[in-house]
């Protein structure tokens, strides 16, 4: 049981580290998904707006954490 | 007919990640076999090989029965958890903002922790080091199996991706015999750096198809974020480098 259970924490782990990092990830990857359900043919655009937002999420998750370690 | 737009950077992405992965599973497989025998640490390996093996022989038929566009939107939400979090800590290693992993001073530490340890013995075996061997093949191994599974299944290229990783694991097989040391001087954070690229590169890709949406040049706009991701990751490596403002 206590094999399996760090064998759990090592696999959820794996994807999440920083929770608010995941969690930016999952909400914008829902808002980009129901804005393609809605809206179908902005489908073209969608994804170069989906790239960015996910560098923007890096990118602040990135610079907060490096502040934090100064 | 194999696209090398997305089979070639699945193969890269594959081999690179596992990699990482058995470096890490070689480290303590090498601190078990030095401090209480090769025995017991190449029963270990093995048992936990055999025990992955059944898990790929399990789940691969399962994933060709759910539709496309929900593994494509599953595994490339994992995919992007996945790249983007080591991404994030390769920036900051490469950065300094956080220390580097060290393969040495893990091989220390579980070298000390197997010495100290006591040898019970089960039908000859020692147990502890049956045990440890197997817990550090199987954790890692899961984490190749998922990799493996996340690169390929999406895009049907399950065996380029396997190709990857058997590469990766006869390379690091090949690097424990010789050495007989751990492999400390491949250069880790730059391996995490460029596999955090491609994952977050196929993880964005595979979300976009599996809810509809539409990539400019098809396939090769995987090119395109690969190469965004990687402009971005170089330029956030030099933005958390720089001091704080007085």
């Amino acid at each position: 049981m206590g094999g399996l259970g760090i064998a759990l924490r090592k696999l959820v782990g794996l994807f999440v580290d920083d929770g608010s990092l995941a969690l930016a990830i999952v909400a914008w990857l829902g808002l980009i998904a129901l804005a393609a359900a809605l809206w179908p043919t902005a489908r073209g655009w969608l994804g170069l707006l989906l790239a960015l937002g996910l560098l923007a999420i890096l990118a602040e998750n990135v610079l907060r954490a490096a502040e934090a370690k100064r | 007919m194999l696209s090398w737009a997305h089979a070639g950077p699945s193969v890269l992405a594959s081999f690179l990640a596992s990699l990482v992965e058995f470096i890490e599973a070689l480290t303590v497989v090498l601190a078990v076999g030095t401090v209480r025998g090769w025995r017991p640490a190449l029963a270990g390996t093995g048992l936990a090989l055999a025990v992955l093996a059944a898990l790929v022989l399990a789940l691969g038929p399962a994933l060709a029965r759910i539709p496309l566009p929900i593994v494509q939107a599953v595994v490339g939400t994992l995919l992007l958890l996945l790249g983007l979090r080591w991404l994030r800590k390769a920036i900051l290693r490469a950065a300094g903002r956080i220390p580097l992993h060290d393969e040495l001073a893990i091989f220390a530490g579980e070298s000390a922790q197997l010495q100290s340890g006591v040898r019970r013995l089960v039908a000859g075996w020692d147990q502890v080091a049956v045990a440890t061997a197997f817990k550090i093949v199987m954790l890692e191994g899961i984490e190749v199996v998922f990799i493996v599974i996340a690169i390929g299944a999406a895009g049907g290229l399950l065996l380029p991706a396997g190709l990857g990783a058997g590469a990766a694991l006869l390379l690091v097989v090949a690097l424990g015999l010789a050495l007989h040391r751990p492999v400390a001087r491949i250069p880790e954070n730059l391996l995490k750096f460029a596999v955090g690229v491609l994952l977050a590169a196929f993880g964005t890709f595979w979300v976009g198809e599996g809810i509809g949406l539409a990539w400019p040049g098809g396939d090769w706009s995987i090119l395109g974020l690969i190469v965004g991701f990687l402009a971005a990751a170089l330029l956030l490596t030099r933005l958390a480098a720089r001091p704080a403002a007085a």
